[in-house]
This record gives structure tokens, sequence and C-alpha cells, in this order.
């Protein structure tokens, strides 16, 4: 019993000592931090991490992928795009084609036919193509009017109409824009289908570049010859095949967000897609000025699907030719009308 | 007045996520909602560091400029707010936001994701203070009440400060002297084009 009641007493009083002895050992240690070292030697610094990388990721218990970047200090650069370079960019290239238009218009004025009308009417598009087009057309104006809100509505629509009646108009502005989009895809993938073999390059293209295609002879006689689509008409199938595209896939990336990329990819198909649509815009512009206004003729083959025999040897003549050749020519069209 | 801003001392961040279990129950945020959130940097290395993060209410503020229906304005204190009524959901605040902060109730949704949500500094919204329709819409209105955004009140080791940039600044400067360390006031430097200099 008094042995063990020694080492009761024994027991503390030597940890006492040792615990003594341990902090006089530690004291200069524990001068400088409690775990005697600087705990920022090796933490990581934002500024450090800003400097070797554009967004500051980490790990983050939510199952939002997203909020895993801290930082992404980028985001300022798209402020700076959406709301500097962009509507520069937008009125430039759209107040640009329709003042380069109207001083053409002005100095030139339309393309006329020289030749007088025959009463023989060619087909030039079937009532699918003529389908086709008119619903990417509807789709597209509806795109345009509704992608451009998103830039200029607030700087020219809202002061007028006030923010709320604004804000609505944006709401259902943006519901068109998700929606009609898909005829606007669906009619790209057919035309693209549809008429591709017609624009193909052929060995008339050079020539009727090289002529400027007759839109700069005011006398309205050059004119080169050209199968079904002359070289101007190929260059719009494929600037609208290839924006099409452009826009269709950029457009994808923001209809589903973040299923496809991350906040840099989204910015990035916000890139795409805004100056995309603007030259597309821009284009258009310059596809609807030479279909109607300035050209004599022009608006019927998309119209009524048909059109004059003489104007079509002005201005396809290969393509005439070729029609004559596979006998599919209306029969009294088959001796020259004049 | 003063100018609120937040400050994560990420020296002092333990990663407890109280501060964002704190924000959803005061506002009643929906599901899949962070008003706040604690990013863990480097983890399981030497050097950890955790943030928590939330809208930092910039200077100048990207989601303000790039909203194509002007919905966001400043309050007297700075604080960057929002109106729901305006929001069409376009999701373009959430591209230019360098800390995430914009909330979408609906994110994959075939581009509908509804209005946007995000930390209003618990200072509500447009709506009148302390209304049933303004918590409805924003959560609480703790300002009003002359009280600080609670993720920071109810902080366990003190690492978030929110309130006066001077003071918060002041207090951080005087904790870095007295430890001899800090890792800085993280997203400063973004968010209002200054650094807490020691």
């Amino acid at each position: 019993m008094r042995v063990m009641r020694a080492c009761r007493l024994i027991s503390p009083a030597a940890a006492a000592v040792f615990m003594a002895i341990g902090l006089l050992t530690l004291a200069p240690a524990m001068a400088q931090s409690p775990s005697g070292t600087n705990p920022t030697e090796q933490a990581v610094s934002e500024q450090q991490l800003r400097e070797e990388l554009n967004k500051i990721q980490g790990r983050i218990t939510i199952p939002d992928h997203k909020a895993a970047t801290l930082e992404q200090p980028q985001g300022r650069d798209y402020r700076g795009f959406r709301e500097g370079a962009l509507p520069w960019i937008g009125a430039i290239a759209i107040l640009g084609m329709l003042l380069l238009l109207a001083v053409f218009y002005y100095i030139r004025g339309p393309v006329r036919m020289i030749a007088r009308e025959t009463n023989i009417k060619l087909l030039r598009f079937n009532v699918l193509e003529r389908l086709v087009h008119w619903m990417t057309a509807t789709a597209f104006i509806i795109l345009a009017v509704t992608g451009l809100n998103f830039i200029f509505g607030k700087r020219l629509l809202m002061p007028l109409i006030g923010p709320e009646a604004f804000s609505t108009w944006s709401q259902w502005a943006k519901f068109a824009h998700d929606f009609v989009s898909w005829a606007f895809m669906l009619g790209i993938l057919i035309m693209l289908v549809m008429w591709i073999w017609d624009n193909l390059p052929d060995r008339y293209d050079a020539e009727w570049i090289k002529a400027g295609g007759g839109l700069f002879d005011t006398s309205d006689t050059t004119h080169p010859p050209a199968d079904r689509f002359n070289a101007g008409q190929k260059m719009i199938f494929w600037s609208v095949m290839i924006g099409g595209a452009l826009l269709s896939i950029s457009g994808i990336f923001l209809l589903f967000p973040f299923e496809f990329a991350d906040v840099t990819g989204m910015q990035w198909a916000q890139y795409v897609h805004a100056i995309v649509g603007i030259l597309m815009i821009a284009v258009i512009i310059a596809h609807i000025y030479i279909g109607t206004l300035g050209m004599e003729g022009a608006y019927e083959a998309m119209g009524s699907g048909t059109v004059d025999l003489n104007w079509a040897k002005q201005h396809h003549s290969v393509w005439v030719e070729k029609q004559a050749e596979a006998g599919s020519l209306p029969k009294s069209a088959a001796t020259p009308a004049e | 007045m003063a100018r609120m801003k937040f400050l994560c001392d990420a020296d002092r961040c333990i990663e407890c996520n109280a501060c964002v279990t704190a924000c959803k129950n005061e506002h009643d945020v929906p599901w899949g909602i962070n008003r706040r959130r604690v990013v863990t940097i480097n983890d399981g290395k030497p050097g950890e560091r955790s943030v928590s993060m939330a809208c930092m209410h910039c200077t100048d503020a990207p989601c303000a400029a790039v909203c194509p229906v002007d919905c966001f304005y400043t309050t007297a204190d700075g604080v960057v707010l929002h109106s729901k009524d305006l929001c069409i959901g376009c999701g373009y605040c959430f591209y230019a936001c360098p800390f995430g902060a914009p909330q979408y109730p609906r994110v994959a949704n075939f581009g509908s994701r509804g209005k946007m949500d995000k930390c209003t500094f618990c200072s509500g919204g447009p709506e009148a203070d302390s209304t049933e329709a303004e918590y409805a819409k924003y959560g609480a209105n703790r300002l009003a009440e002359g009280k600080l955004p609670l993720c920071a009140e109810m902080c366990s080791t003190k690492s978030l400060l929110a309130g006066d940039g001077e003071i918060i600044a002041a207090i951080y400067k005087e904790r870095v002297t007295q430890r001899g360390y800090g890792s800085g006031a993280w997203g400063w430097k973004t968010a209002y084009r200054e650094d807490v200099s020691i």
C-alpha cells in the first residue's frame, strides 16, 4: 500500500519536471510562432496564382463544379469586349454596310435588264427551295433583331420605352432567340444539302470575279457567263454556311450553359457568336439589297420561283444552256424569242 | 456613408462552411443556389488555404456593365444589388463576374435559367426595406436593422470580415502586424483595384 501511494505521488511530480524541461527547450521556437515556422512560407498567395494562371481554382464541397473557380479576373476582359469593342464592331459593320450600299445605289443604280421580257418563265427555285429559304430568312431576321437587342437595346430602345417595358420585351426576345434558333439551324442544314453541288467552284468563277460580275458596268452589258449560281452567289452561300455553322455551334454552347464548356469556353462562345452574328447581319443586308433594290428581276427568282428567259440568259447563261440540253425549258423557249 | 466590403483572412479560415449554411438559412435560399461558398486551394498539400467567397460588391462592377437590361444598381453603402423584376436570366453577369457570384435557379435548362440570385450583403433589393415581398425575392435585410451580414457575424474563427472597407482593412492590418504573416485580402485587387497594404 505504501509503495503504491509513493508511486502515485512520484509520477505527477516526474511528469511536471519533464514538462518544465520540455517547455524550456521549446521556448525559443515558441517566440516565433506556435508551430515554430512561418505559416505563410509555403502558403499559396493570390498574387502568385494570378500571375501564373488566369483563373484561381480549388476544391469545393458542393455539387456545382463551376463554384470551384475562386477567381477569374478575365471576366473583366469579357466585360471590356461586350461593353467596349462589340458595340463599335456592330455599329461600324452594320451602318458601314448600309452606307456603302446607299452610296453604291446612288452612284450606280440598280442592275437593269437590257433585253425585253419574253413572257417565257423558267423555274429557278422549286417550292422546297423557296420554303427553306424563307424559313431560314424569317428565322434569321428574328434572330438578328433579338440578338442586336442584347447589344444596342439598352442604349437605343430602353431610354424610349422605360426599363420595365424594355425588360418584358427583352425577356420575350430572349425566348424567341432561343427557340427560333432551331428553325435557323435546320434551314442551314437543308440549304447545305440542297445547294452545295451548285455552289462548288467552277471554271466560270475566275472570269466572273475578274469582271466584278458586271456590277460596276453602268451600261449593264457586262455579263460574265455563269452556271446556276455565279461566283458572287457562291460567296453568299459559303459565308452563310460557314457563318451559320459557327453561329450554330457557339449558339448550342450558349443554349446549354456549362454543358460543354467552363466559364472561359462560355466567354469564347460569346465572342464568336457576337462577332460572327454581326458580320452575318452585314452580309445578309448586302444579300437583301442585291435580291431586291439592287437588281431588276432578282426578287422574282425567290418570290415566285420563276425567272424570265432573257433574265436567265443575261445572268446565268451556262445554266440556261444546260437546261436546254436537258430539255427542261418550256417548249416555246426552245427557239429564241427575239 | 460606409463603403461595404468583404475580407476573408485565409490564414484563419478552417473551411467549416458555417458561413455558407448561415447564408442559406438566413435568406431561405433555394436548393442549388449558393450565394456564398468556400473554395480550398492546394487541397491536401503544404500551404493549403481556404477562402470564403461571395459577391465582392465590386467598384465599377462588371456584372452591372454587361447586363443587357441594366437591372443592377449600387447603394449608398457601395453594395451592388439588382432587380429580379427586370432580370431576364441571360447569364451574362456570370461570364463577367470575376468571383462566380451570380446564381440561377435552373442552370442547364435550355438557357431558361430563371431570375439571377446573388449575395445582397444582407441588404435585400429594390423593394421597401424588410417587407415580405423583399424577403421572398432577396432574403433578409439585416443592414436595414443595423446588423452586418450574418456569414461574417457568426464566423467561428473571425476569418470572414464584413463591414466598412476601411475598418475591416484596419482590423486585418493589425492582425497581420501582430502575428507577423498574412496571405493578403483575397480578391481585393480584382474587385476594388486596391490591396491592403501592410
